[in-house]
């Protein structure tokens, strides 16, 4: 991380959002108190990392990138471990059991071995783990990581459920639509820096009103022509075609696009008008996409028999 | 917080009681040993208990029974020697994080493996006992009352804790200084053998090459298989050609020897446990 600084609000719900590889765990992992601060300073829920670590400790929740799962212990004995370790009364620990099984839909699997449940379920219990200890803060690394869509529906349901009844959540991701669904705001990381940080609606607004995509025959020739004709977009060329961000309404701007391409003889192949994405304003701000590349962290990890 | 470590020995028990196939075989083993290499060699060492002519007074002493406290002793070994594989996986598979993200100090993972380590090495000990006595013919406390009985069972599982929490500190320390499983499973080969065999368990080992018995003067099985037998068999009896007399200064000794063994690994255990990166 490189000379980082940001302050997440109570309540809220705190987005780093950026590649693989941009810095995001290693935040995690400094907040959290498994690495140790080589710079600087942390302060989270009134504690500092550095020399009241075990008051950061009680006060957090943490659901890791990677699954963490016992996967010979029942989904009820995970829980337990988890209150075990941080001293939770036998009697309390099972009420809030009974309650977090119910919150996150796992009642009937208690007695469960975790090795037998769905990714989804797995998620959703390690998800209840991080909240077994009325958390001030949770933080969850990439919740919904090689999750299917409706499974990360309901998993979003969950989080912000749990925003609601009053826990702070520091969130990354690397899912543009799960920062834009989930946070209040977003701090964009690219290389071990923050780039930007604001609420997901005033990210978007400033970008510019529209977005308009275009792709034609000759794209090179249509990009200098453009640059060469209109004051008021902001031209970028890609592979797929060309994105045109204007500063006014773009359908009003749309027409004089079309004439400007016919005038020169560049067919066109394809339009498209809509609000800037957080995708578009991720570009904007790093000067590329971020590409969902297959990492090992998805598939499924072999596990060898367990002797002892 | 004095019972910090108490999840992690639940942990542990509740999977050691779980996999019955693996309980089974951890219990069947030691009762392989003593049915077939006990019965076998017995029948051959006590057919030359003719060639020694016994001191009178002196009690002679059957290999099986002999042995018998040497398997109990071994089977303390083997299962504490792989106590520590479990910190493999938990460190690999990210389950140590959990851990050490809590409030829990670190040291506490070490020490309620320990506990399940002694507790597993008392299940096993009391096992082969029973099972011994009473279905093989192994004949442990023959001249004691029933107190002398549970005292002398005591005085085992005094020893056989003592050295099954060594060997699981030693085992602990070398599991988080490696990183895979093989790795482990290669050290943990490469020394149960020598372990084993430079040992008192299943021979004596005074009539050993100078090299081999110096190595079973600092093997801490010797001195396991010392107290079993002055507890189990007695202070002063004769077997495979040598007689036994085991003073009390030996057996206090003995258990100096594995108190000083289990501090050293207790040592490394917790260096080794305060150094693991676990991100």
């Amino acid at each position: 991380m490189d000379d980082i600084s940001f302050e997440v609000l109570q309540g809220e719900i705190f987005s780093f959002l950026g590649p693989n590889g941009a810095g995001k765990s290693t935040t995690i992992n400094l907040l959290t108190t498994l690495m140790k601060v080589q710079k600087g300073e942390a302060i989270v829920a009134g504690h500092n990392v550095a020399t009241d670590s075990r008051s950061v400790r009680r006060s957090i929740g943490i659901v890791f990138q990677n699954e963490v799962l016992d996967r010979d212990l029942t989904v009820r004995e995970t829980l337990e471990f988890h209150g075990m370790i941080y001293q939770i009364p036998r009697e309390k620990r099972r009420e809030i059991i009974e309650d977090l099984l119910e919150i996150v839909d796992l009642g009937s699997k208690r007695n469960v071995r975790t090795k037998y449940l769905s990714g989804g379920m797995k998620r959703r219990l390690e998800i209840a783990r991080g909240l077994m200890t009325r958390p001030k803060i949770l933080f969850l690394d990439e919740p919904t990581i090689g999750l299917d869509p409706q499974t990360r529906l309901k998993i979003w349901e969950h989080i912000r459920e749990i925003n609601d009844s009053g826990t702070t959540i520091f969130l990354t991701t690397h899912y543009m639509d799960e920062a834009d669904n989930l946070s209040d705001r977003i701090a964009i990381i690219d290389n071990g820096k923050i780039i930007v940080t604001e609420t997901p609606d005033n990210l978007k607004q400033s970008l510019g009103r529209d977005v308009i995509r275009i792709n034609t025959g000759d794209n090179r020739a249509a990009t200098s022509l453009l640059e060469n004709n209109s004051r008021d977009l902001s031209i970028s060329r890609s592979d797929d075609g060309i994105t045109l961000i204007t500063e006014k309404d773009g359908s009003s701007v749309l027409p004089s696009i079309l004439n400007l391409l016919n005038g020169a003889g560049i067919d066109l192949l394809n339009v498209d008008v809509k609000k800037p994405t957080l995708d578009e304003v991720f570009v904007h701000y790093t000067g590329r996409e971020i590409r969902d590349e297959p990492t090992d962290k998805v598939q499924p990890r072999p596990r060898p028999h367990r002797r002892r | 917080m004095k019972t910090e470590f108490w999840p992690v020995f639940w942990k542990e028990m509740i999977k050691f009681f779980r996999f019955k196939s693996l309980f089974f075989t951890t219990l069947v083993q030691p009762a392989l040993w003593m049915a077939f290499f006990g019965t076998a060699m017995s029948s051959n060492f006590d057919r030359l208990n003719v060639l020694y002519s016994i001191p009178s007074g002196v009690g002679q002493v059957g290999y099986l029974t002999f042995m018998g406290a040497g398997v109990i002793a071994m089977t303390a070994l083997f299962t504490s020697l792989y106590g520590g594989m479990t910190l493999i996986y938990d460190k690999n598979f990210g389950l140590m994080k959990e851990m050490i993200a809590s409030p829990m100090q670190r040291s506490q993972i070490i020490l309620g493996l320990g506990l399940s380590g002694i507790t597993k090495g008392f299940i096993q000990a009391i096992i082969i006992m029973v099972f011994g006595t009473l279905f093989l013919g192994v004949d442990f406390f023959s001249q004691q009352n029933l107190p002398g009985i549970v005292c002398s069972v005591l005085g085992i599982l005094l020893f056989v804790g003592t050295f099954s929490l060594g060997f699981i500190f030693l085992s602990s320390g070398i599991a988080l200084r490696l990183e895979t499983h093989e790795g482990m499973q290669g050290i943990m080969t490469v020394l149960s053998m020598p372990l084993f065999f430079v040992s008192n368990a299943l021979y004596p080992a005074d009539a050993f090459p100078a090299v081999l018995k110096a190595l079973s003067v600092i093997n801490p099985l010797t001195y396991l298989v010392n107290g079993i037998r002055y507890f189990a068999i007695g202070n002063d009896f004769y077997a495979l050609g040598k007689h036994y007399i085991y003073t009390t200064e030996i057996v206090s000794w003995s258990y100096a020897a594995l108190l000083i063994f289990t501090l050293c690994t207790f040592v490394f255990a917790m260096d080794s446990i305060n150094n693991v990166s676990v991100t």
